[in-house]
C-alpha cells in the first residue's frame, strides 16, 4: 500500500498547524482542542504538545464522541460508544475540532451537533490531517496537513502510534495489492 | 438476527461492559441542559407493561424519549385486555401500528420471548413472573461499578424472598459474569427449590455472613403476594432478615446497601437505612434511566431510518 506521508512528515504538518493555530489566535487565549474519536484525540493531543513546545501554554483537549449523532445508524446496528469529555465550559470558548480525515463532511456535521449540544462556543474551527475531498455537506478545514487527491473507491489510512502503533498515512487503491 | 435482552442468563462480561460502559455515556447526557440526544429519532418504542409498574415503565419512557424516539404506552387496566385480548394479538396490533421495539412486562415467565417469536421485534424483557428482570440488572452492576470502581473480588448478598423474585435471578448471572462473589441468604422457604448450576453460594444465616458482604441488597418482602404462607409473621421475618440498625452497625464501614424498591420500610429495611448516605437506593432509579438508553441504543441503532 503506497505511503503518503511519513512519520515525520506527519509531524511537520502538526507542528506547522499548531503555527498557524497560534497566528490565527494571535497566541492561545480561550482556544481548546477537541478530537473526534477515535484518531482525533491523539492528534489533538499531539497539537497540544506542538503549542506548548512553541508557546509554552498547556491548551485543554477534549474528546468528543459522535456515535449519538451519525445520520446512518441505520447502516451501524453495532454502533459502540466512546468517551465524551469536555474540561471545561464550551460557552465563549475558541473550540479547534481535530480529525484524521475529511471526506464527505459527515462526521464533522455530526461532531458540530455533539459539540453545541454541550454549550455554545464562540466559534469553531476544524483542523485535519487528510483533506480527501468529495463534500457532501458545505463544510471546509481551517487547518490541513495535508490535501489528497483521491477517487472514491480510494482509502486513507492515517495510523498513529497510540491507536495503531506506527505513524504515518497510507492510501488504499482497489486493484492493489494490500501490502 | 434480529437482538434481543431477553435474560442476563449467559451474558459474557464484555457484552455486560459494554452496555454498561455505553451506559455511563448516556448519564452523561441525562446531566446536560438539555438531556436529549438524536440517536432514535423516528423509531417507536412501545412499552407493553400487562403488570402492574410505575418505576420501570416510566424509566423506559424517559430513556426512549431521551434518545428522541417516540412512545406507545399500553397498560392493561385502561386496554382492550379487559375485554379478552390475548398477549399475541395486543403485540401484534402494537407492531401494526409501528412499533419498532417492544418492551414486555408480563406476569407469565416467557411471555417476552413469544412476543420476540411473533412479531420479530426487538423485544426488551421488562420482568416476567419470578423469572428474569435484565435492565434491572444492568443499573445494579452500573450502580455497584460507579460506586466501587469494578465488581470483581467483591461480596454481594442477595437477601429475602429468592424464591419469587426475577430480580435475584436476573442479578445474580451479571454480578457473576462481572466478577463478583453472590451469596443468597433466605430463610429456607424463601430459597429456590434447586439452584443446581447457580453461581451462587447460598445462606439460611444473615448475621453469619453480614459482616463478610460489601454490598448488601434487600428484596422487596412482597406482602402482596402472601407472604404469610411462606414465614410465620412480618415480626419474625424482620428478626431473623431484616436489615435493622443492629445488623448495619455490623456491616464492614464501607459496605453498601440496595432495593430494587418500592421499599416497604420497616420491614426488609430500617428507615433510617433508606435515607443513609451508605444506601444507593436513588443511585440506583438514576442509572436505571441511563441503563435503559444504552439498551434502547444497541437494540435500535441497526432499525434508524436515514
Amino acid at each position: 500500500m503506497p505511503q503518503v506521508m511519513t512519520a515525520d512528515d506527519l509531524r511537520r504538518a502538526i507542528r506547522r498547524i499548531a503555527h498557524e493555530i497560534l497566528e490565527r489566535h494571535q497566541g492561545a487565549e480561550r482556544v481548546i482542542l477537541v478530537g473526534i474519536h477515535s484518531r482525533g484525540v491523539p492528534l489533538a493531543e499531539q497539537l497540544a504538545e506542538a503549542i506548548d513546545e512553541l508557546e509554552g501554554v498547556k491548551l485543554p483537549v477534549g474528546e468528543l464522541d459522535i456515535g449519538m449523532y451519525r445520520d446512518d445508524l441505520g447502516k451501524r446496528p453495532n454502533t459502540r460508544l466512546s468517551r465524551t469529555l469536555i474540561p471545561v465550559d464550551l460557552t465563549g470558548e475558541q473550540v479547534v475540532l481535530v480529525d484524521d480525515v475529511l471526506y464527505t463532511g459527515r462526521t464533522v456535521r455530526a461532531a458540530l451537533d455533539a459539540l453545541l449540544s454541550l454549550g455554545r462556543p464562540a466559534r469553531v474551527e476544524l483542523a485535519v490531517i487528510v483533506d480527501r475531498g468529495h463534500r457532501q455537506l458545505p463544510i471546509r478545514p481551517d487547518y490541513v496537513g495535508k490535501n489528497l487527491p483521491t477517487s472514491h473507491d480510494d482509502r486513507v489510512f492515517v495510523r498513529l502510534p497510540e491507536v495503531d502503533g506506527e505513524a504515518g498515512v497510507w492510501m488504499l487503491t482497489p486493484g492493489e495489492e494490500q501490502r | 438476527m434480529t437482538k434481543h435482552l431477553l435474560t442476563t442468563v449467559g451474558m459474557e462480561r464484555a457484552e455486560l461492559e459494554g452496555l454498561l460502559d455505553s451506559a455511563n455515556e448516556f448519564s452523561a447526557v441525562l446531566q446536560r441542559a438539555i438531556p436529549k440526544v438524536p440517536a432514535l429519532q423516528g423509531l417507536t418504542v412501545a412499552t407493553l407493561f400487562f403488570e402492574a409498574s410505575t418505576r420501570t415503565r416510566l424509566s423506559f419512557e424517559r430513556a426512549a424519549k431521551a434518545l428522541s424516539a417516540d412512545v406507545m404506552s399500553f397498560a392493561p387496566s385502561t386496554s382492550s385486555l379487559s375485554k379478552g385480548e390475548s398477549l399475541k394479538d395486543t403485540a401484534l396490533t402494537l407492531k401494526a401500528m409501528g412499533a419498532d421495539i417492544m418492551v414486555v412486562r408480563h406476569g407469565a415467565t416467557g411471555a417476552p420471548w413469544r412476543v420476540a417469536e411473533w412479531t420479530d421485534c426487538p423485544v426488551v424483557n421488562g420482568g416476567d413472573g419470578a423469572h428474569q428482570h435484565p435492565t434491572q440488572a444492568l443499573l445494579d452492576s452500573l450502580t455497584i461499578r460507579n460506586h466501587f470502581g469494578k465488581l470483581d473480588g467483591l461480596r454481594i448478598g442477595i437477601v429475602g424472598d429468592i424464591r419469587h423474585s426475577r430480580v435475584a435471578r436476573s442479578d445474580l448471572y451479571a454480578f457473576a459474569a462481572l466478577g463478583a462473589e453472590v451469596t443468597l441468604i433466605a430463610p429456607p422457604t424463601l430459597l429456590p427449590l434447586d439452584v443446581t448450576g447457580w453461581p451462587v453460594k447460598v445462606s439460611t444465616d444473615l448475621d453469619e455472613v453480614l459482616p463478610e458482604l460489601d454490598v448488601v441488597y434487600l428484596l422487596r418482602v412482597q406482602i402482596e403476594r402472601g407472604g404469610s404462607t411462606v414465614f410465620p409473621s412480618l415480626p419474625e421475618y424482620v428478626t431473623g432478615y431484616g436489615l435493622t440498625l443492629e445488623r448495619f452497625s455490623r456491616l464492614h464501614p464501607d459496605a453498601v446497601v440496595m432495593h430494587p424498591g418500592p421499599m416497604n420500610r420497616g420491614v426488609e429495611i430500617a428507615p433510617e437505612i433508606a435515607d443513609h448516605p451508605r444506601s444507593l437506593v436513588l443511585d440506583q432509579v438514576t442509572a436505571g434511566v441511563a441503563v435503559r438508553m444504552a439498551v434502547l441504543f444497541q437494540l435500535g441503532t441497526g432499525l434508524v431510518k436515514s
